[in-house]
């Protein structure tokens, strides 16, 4: 038995353990399958996460140390294979099999990229093809053989951080592709690869055929406009398409959310179970790695006020968050009334597609709660986030909140 | 009944370099399930030299590694055919082979479901077909009973032809418990070795043109699956033409696993087969497969009309699993031919017996299949010796319905890399990474390390263990390159 038992060593989960470890909240402790633990920063040689171009894996290392120094114990090559009860979790480690039962669950399992597989792209099955996530760790940890030629499809920013893995690694980029009009990532980056590199960005473009036998030869590209183009390369990337980590979340049964297909959650980080909070990119797939972390220290505190108070709020007195197309998410998804929403009550959204400066509106039972044009136009593959004053308005015998563009 | 032959490590397996020089006394051209199966049964022939040879760099490369993975009844077989026998004998043959050898085998039952009148109305015919066959449990189910069998159908079932003896099987696993058996029993494996003439005999002795040589043998078995026809061609016979029948296949992820019980089959009606949506013992669901006729034998490409096909049809089969992830899409090519049966035949002339037109039913009928085509040999003067015993295999089990390594106790205890789990998405662990590596048949990619172990087969699809488990291939294949 421990007083709060997180799942996953990313920045989310190191955050939350710190802060509850800090604040006293008991026994904290960090469980996470991989050797070391940090999560995905560890693999992200690129700055962005902090002051003086700090890259990834020393944010991670940085999370690692403030969440040991606090009291919080970290314990790596420990996957959480199933629920044993409604707060006790199974695990299997080199040291065997352990049943864990704590009085709050955290679950921190973050995000991946969506494979060839489930995007349907059609062709062959041969070697070459892979994610952003394998490349990075086959360049930067095992010095791996990537290939000489590569396709990368996908132009938000880790499409751009797939392009410097495999200029390390000594591939040359025969094409950046994405299905957008437009790259989404900062017009500087896209500018550097276009120009520096010598990178062609391919927009409106979909891989209709990956070719080869054994090793990947070519994929053919279909434009939006019928048009179609042979391009020869040995390596496919795919990057982007995050989802959630949910799996321990379904085996639980836990509610999801339709559009984050992460668990459903309120601004107190709490799922339709009780003691069972979710943090991070486990709810919407993907914010960067600081705001992830901000996010776990708020979600570290959430969880101290409920070992502390005991609230936990009734399946009725929250209302869930809906988004129109092409709005793909909200989240935080559910509306606890009369709650306070910690994180400084930001919602974070994201867009399918690109769209003008159309205004959100978001209404309950046609009562318009908020009617304002954003601050820039949202871009596909990108969170954006609105203010929560408007929450405090969502009358708890209400319907479904609806959130589109008017 | 001391065992045959001796374990040969180190030689019994190649993949590169001039084959050895010796004489077999019979060659098995395939090694996809039947030519496994068969050189398996060879075996068992004490003092018998047998090679079993591939184009491929792995056992069941081609259309064994892409089928649907059931374990038939035969109950739908053409009455009286060879197939519908060895269907039927193989069926029971491999159930009790797969128990013995720890081949996971998930007795999940069959619902042949109608959603048509016509459909419905074929379903009688059908019962009658099944019983003419010898299987007399199959019984015809209401709209009602479908749906409490199975709750996650889409609207509109009928009524269901309720085949209670189907199972899912691990294809996979079949062919490999056979080659390990085979090869542990002193059987040649020669595998980047495709066979490319036959020279006419020079005494009782022939010599086979492969990509890696010479091979001299006495007696031939053309298993060659898709190329039957050509191997069939070399020997001199013009018996039928292999038409590659393409059957494109999704499977979705794991968690999809609780929306279906059984093996949903379609009603076969004059306006074609539809497709099935069946769960695997790896836990996943399967959709598919497509029937398209092809020209081209290495037309193993998915497409778009084929995936959006699959797509429709499983959608009004089982909605929710269009919601799921998809964790692979892959193309089969089945072995049809101008015939209706199964295609095997001896030419004591020729020295040879022909497996040809073994189609997705071959999993099934693959032991009996083998028997069939040992007697042929006998019976066409190759003087076999009487069979002894095989030395009993155990596989490593990819059954969900069972116990896998990362869950037991007792071996993490024995050794730890069973609690190292490496691919998070199948829970593979380094200790089963490590015998594939080692095992009597390795691999000879990652794509074979996956059919063995599973690692990267998940919805990451190696986002989180691909370079990881790279490493521990090429490592593993430093160390005991075999």
């Amino acid at each position: 038995m421990v007083d709060v038992l997180v799942v996953g060593a990313g920045p989310a989960g190191l955050a939350a353990a710190a802060v509850l470890a800090a604040l006293g909240a008991g026994e904290v402790e960090v469980l996470d399958r991989e050797p070391r633990a940090g999560g995905t920063p560890r693999h992200c040689h690129h700055g962005g996460f902090g002051p003086l171009g700090l890259e990834g894996p020393g944010f991670a290392e940085r999370w690692v140390r403030t969440a040991e120094r606090s009291g919080a114990a970290l314990r790596t090559g420990v996957t959480v294979t199933d629920w044993a009860g409604p707060l006790t979790l199974d695990t299997t480690s080199p040291h065997g099999l352990e049943r864990i039962t704590a009085r709050a669950v955290v679950l921190a399992t973050g995000a991946r990229e969506r494979p060839r597989a489930a995007r349907l792209v059609p062709g062959t099955r041969p070697a070459g093809v892979l994610t952003t996530g394998e490349l990075l760790r086959a360049v930067h940890v095992h010095r791996q053989h990537v290939g000489t030629r590569a396709v990368v499809v996908g132009a938000e920013s880790v499409g751009f951080a797939a392009l410097d893995a495999l200029r390390l690694a000594g591939v040359d980029v025969a094409a950046l592709v994405t299905e957008h009009p437009r790259h989404q990532t900062s017009p500087a980056r896209a500018l550097d690869a276009r120009l520096r590199r010598g990178v062609p960005l391919l927009t409106g473009a979909t891989v209709a055929d990956i070719l080869g036998r054994g090793r990947v030869s070519g994929v053919r590209l279909t434009h939006r406009d019928g048009r179609t183009a042979h391009v020869p390369c040995d390596t496919v990337v795919f990057t982007g398409d995050f989802v959630p980590e949910h799996e321990l979340a379904r085996r639980g049964g836990l509610l999801l959310d339709p559009g984050t297909k992460g668990p459903a959650t309120d601004g107190a980080f709490r799922t339709d179970r009780r003691g069972v909070f979710a943090v991070g990119n486990l709810l919407h797939a993907v914010e960067p790695a600081r705001a992830v972390a901000r996010e776990g220290a708020a979600a570290g505190a959430a969880v101290r006020r409920y070992l502390a108070e005991g609230d936990w709020p009734s399946a009725s007195a929250s209302v869930p968050l809906r988004v129109a197309a092409p709005l793909a998410w909200i989240a935080p998804n559910l509306v606890t009334p009369d709650e306070p929403l910690p994180y400084g009550g930001r919602f974070a959204l994201r867009t399918a597609e690109f769209v003008g400066r159309a205004p959100l509106v978001i209404t309950q039972d046609g009562r318009t709660l908020h009617h304002a044009r954003l601050p820039r136009p949202p871009v596909p593959n990108r969170p954006f986030h609105i203010g929560g004053d408007w929450a405090a308005r969502v009358r708890a015998d209400g319907g479904p909140v609806r959130i589109a563009f008017g | 009944m001391t065992p045959v032959g001796s374990v040969d490590d180190g030689t019994s397996v190649t993949r590169d370099g001039a084959l050895p020089d010796v004489t077999y006394d019979v060659t098995v051209v395939g090694a996809g399930v039947v030519g496994c199966a068969v050189a398996r049964e060879l075996a068992a022939r004490p003092g018998l030299r047998v090679a079993l040879v591939d184009a491929s760099n792995d056992v069941g490369d081609g259309t064994s590694k892409a089928n649907t993975a059931i374990l038939h009844t035969g109950f739908d077989a053409v009455p009286g055919s060879l197939e519908a026998r060895l269907v039927r004998e193989g069926s029971r043959l491999l159930a009790a082979y797969a128990a013995d050898s720890g081949i996971p085998v998930e007795p999940v039952g069959a619902l042949l479901v109608a959603w048509d009148e016509e459909q419905l109305d074929a379903l009688p015919t059908l019962l009658a077909k099944a019983e003419r066959n010898g299987y007399d449990a199959a019984r015809i189910i209401g709209p009602e009973e479908v749906r409490s069998r199975e709750p996650h159908l889409g609207p509109g079932a009928l009524g269901a032809l309720d085949v209670p003896g189907e199972s899912v099987i691990c294809p996979w696993m079949t062919v490999l418990a056979y080659a390990t058996q085979a090869v542990r029993a002193g059987v040649d494996l020669h595998l980047n070795c495709r066979v490319n003439t036959v020279d006419a005999f020079d005494g009782d002795v022939r010599v086979l043109g492969t990509g890696r040589g010479a091979l001299r043998t006495r007696w031939l078995v053309n298993a060659a699956g898709l190329h039957a026809d050509a191997v069939d061609r070399l020997l001199g016979h013009d018996d039928f033409t292999v038409t590659p029948r393409r059957g494109q296949l999704i499977v979705f992820d794991k968690l999809a696993r609780d929306l279906v019980r059984h093996i949903l089959l379609p009603v076969p009606t004059a306006l074609g087969k539809g497709v099935l949506v069946a769960p695997t013992v790896y836990g996943n669901v399967l959709l598919g497969p497509t029937a398209e006729d092809l020209d081209d034998k290495s037309a193993t490409g998915s497409t778009a009309e084929g995936i959006a096909t699959l797509r429709e049809k499983g959608r009004a089969i089982l909605p929710e699993l269009l919601d799921e992830e998809v964790t692979a899409v892959y193309a089969g090519l089945r072995a049809a031919t101008e015939h209706d049966d199964y295609r095997i035949s001896a030419d004591p002339g020729r020295r040879c017996v022909t497996v040809g037109g073994i189609r997705s039913t071959g999993l099934t009928a693959s032991l009996a299949i083998a028997a069939y085509v040992t007697a042929l040999l006998d019976d066409a003067g190759a003087g076999l010796p009487e069979a002894g015993d095989l030395p009993p295999v155990r596989m490593p089990n990819l059954g969900e319905a069972f116990p896998r390594p990362y869950q037991r106790a007792d071996l993490i205890a024995a050794d730890p890399a069973y609690g190292t789990v490496v691919c998070h998405c199948e829970r593979v662990t380094r200790g089963e990474i490590r015998d594939a590596l080692a095992a009597t048949v390795p691999p000879g990619s990652l794509e074979g390390l996956r059919r063995r172990t599973r690692a990267r087969g998940g919805r990451c699809q190696g986002f989180h263990c691909g370079a990881v488990v790279r490493e521990l291939f090429e490592r593993g294949a430093e160390l005991g390159d075999r």
